[in-house]
């Protein structure tokens, strides 16, 4: 038993030192250069875009990201702000996307009269965006440019 | 009783004999000053943060509420106060808001609203109230604040700019059709057609018509 413990102790301290990048005193990405024991500074509210404009989906059943500010939007099970403007109903006054078939379908593939209680909570699949560079580097690569490898004649996004 | 009441009256109906014709006015008129002074001090008074929370039913529920918003505390440092949205700044209108609001003071005293759950079952129709005077007055207390032709449309979000200029610019829509839960959280809809029934369709902000009762349901 000790000795498993030993081998464990050993194993998750190299994964820890090897599989470290940061320079010595780095802690984390998130708290910076500061040391553990101090209090990190956080860093100041950034705007989030509120451009209103659409943005590519990077594959097809992506849920589309928010091109415009909800600060304040009231989402609970009394009211859902999203539906102020995004219902069926709605669109025609508030000019936005009506949410799409699919966010009246149950998870039985029928669809009913309203908005199903598994899409209800917008945010768990659509987020707004802030104007930040990514603290992880993304290597994720478009499917349209596997295609084009491959030679498909439908394929439109260059590398 | 009779007797007692004539006979003051018999001295009030008296031709004044100590004071000088220049003095009874001049009192008359300072006497005046300071009761009016005085009354619209004690009607300010009743208009501070401090008044409208000192009761347990608006510090536990709508305060709390408000503190997150933009009109709580935002980069330029205004602060909406409950009676600039509450209470209407022309003098008559105020009034008239004084007596409604008592009506509001009695639903403490009686015990209406005393309560988390029973503020909350009369949030509907407390709401109503404030958005049928808002929508009957084109959203008067918001324009004391925001007025429409200060609006500079270039600096606005494209959403916000699509619809001032074109529902709002016409008079359509009035800042309340759009602007509801600004403040404070949102009653629960869920009973909005029994309250659209009782109150009638006239206390019901645009974006709530539609959409919004469809989810509710
Ligand atoms: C005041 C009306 C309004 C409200 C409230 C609103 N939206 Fe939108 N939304 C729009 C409009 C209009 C667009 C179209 C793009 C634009 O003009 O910003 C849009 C676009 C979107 C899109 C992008 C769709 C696409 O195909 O790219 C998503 C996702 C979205 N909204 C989600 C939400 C969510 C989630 C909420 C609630 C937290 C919400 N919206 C609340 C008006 C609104
Ligand atoms: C379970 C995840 C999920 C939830 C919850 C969800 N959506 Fe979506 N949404 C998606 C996906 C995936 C898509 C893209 C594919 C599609 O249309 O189904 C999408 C598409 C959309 C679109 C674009 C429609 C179009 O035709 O361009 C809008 C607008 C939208 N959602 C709004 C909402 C709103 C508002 C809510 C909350 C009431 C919501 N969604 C809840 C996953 C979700
Ligand atoms: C005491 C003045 C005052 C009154 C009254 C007032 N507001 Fe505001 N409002 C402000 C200030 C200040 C801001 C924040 C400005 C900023 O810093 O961006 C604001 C912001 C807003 C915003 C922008 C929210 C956002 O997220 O950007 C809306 C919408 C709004 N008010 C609507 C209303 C409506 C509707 C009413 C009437 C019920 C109202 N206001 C009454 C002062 C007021
Ligand atoms: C037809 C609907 C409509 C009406 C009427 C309307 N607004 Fe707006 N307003 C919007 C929308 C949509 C937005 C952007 C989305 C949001 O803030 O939720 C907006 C945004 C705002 C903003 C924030 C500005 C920005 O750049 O985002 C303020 C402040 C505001 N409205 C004040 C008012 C005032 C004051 C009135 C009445 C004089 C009014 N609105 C009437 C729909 C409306
Ligand atoms: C920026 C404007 C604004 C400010 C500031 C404000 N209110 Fe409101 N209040 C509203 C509006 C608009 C409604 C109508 C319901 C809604 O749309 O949220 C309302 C509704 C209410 C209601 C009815 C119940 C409900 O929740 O709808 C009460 C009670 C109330 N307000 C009390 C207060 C108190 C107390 C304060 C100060 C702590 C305050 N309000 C500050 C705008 C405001």
């Amino acid at each position: 038993m000790r000795c498993a413990l030993a081998v464990i102790f050993v194993l998750v301290s190299t994964a820890a030192l090897g599989g470290s990048h940061f320079p010595p005193g780095h802690v984390d990405r998130m708290r910076g250069m500061t040391p553990i024991t101090d209090e990190a500074t956080p860093p100041p509210f950034v705007d989030p875009d509120d451009s209103s404009v659409r943005r590519a989906r990077n594959y097809a059943m992506q849920p589309p990201v928010i091109p415009h500010k909800i600060d304040g939007y009231q989402l609970d099970t009394h009211v859902n702000r999203c539906m102020f403007c995004h219902a069926r109903t709605r669109v025609e006054d508030s000019k936005a996307p009506m949410i799409s078939v699919t966010h009246f379908m149950n998870r039985d593939g029928n669809f009913l009269a309203e908005l199903s209680p598994r899409q209800y909570f917008c945010l768990q699949c659509h987020v707004p965006q802030v104007p930040l560079a990514p603290l992880v580097e993304s290597q994720f690569v478009d499917v349209d440019v596997l295609l084009r490898r491959a030679g498909s004649p439908s394929a439109t996004l260059r590398e | 009783m009779i007797a007692l009441l004539k006979r003051y009256w018999q001295v009030l109906r008296r031709p004044s004999t100590h004071y000088s014709l220049g003095f009874l006015t001049v009192g008359g008129f300072i006497g005046g000053v300071l009761f009016w002074g005085g009354f619209n001090t004690a009607l300010e008074l009743t208009n501070t943060e401090q008044f409208c929370i000192g009761c347990h039913e608006m510090r536990d529920n709508v305060y709390q509420e408000l503190q997150p918003t933009i009109h709580f505390t935002n980069r330029s440092g205004v602060r909406a106060k409950c009676s600039d949205c509450h209470v209407p700044h022309e003098w008559t209108s105020k009034i008239a808001r004084k007596m409604q609001a008592s009506k509001e003071v009695w639903g403490k005293v009686f015990g209406t609203i005393d309560t988390p759950e029973k503020f909350e079952a009369m949030r509907l129709p407390l709401a109503m109230n404030e958005w049928r005077r808002l929508k009957a007055n084109n959203s008067l207390e918001c324009r004391n604040c925001h007025d429409f032709p200060y609006m500079d449309f270039t600096r606005q979000s494209p959403r916000a700019r699509d619809a001032h200029s074109t529902a709002l610019a016409r008079g359509e829509r009035t800042c309340i059709d759009c602007h509801v839960g600004i403040a404070h959280r949102l009653p629960d809809l869920r009973g909005l057609d029994e309250m659209i029934a009782v109150h009638g369709v006239d206390a019901v902000p645009a974006v709530l018509l539609g959409g919004a009762a469809e989810v509710a349901q």
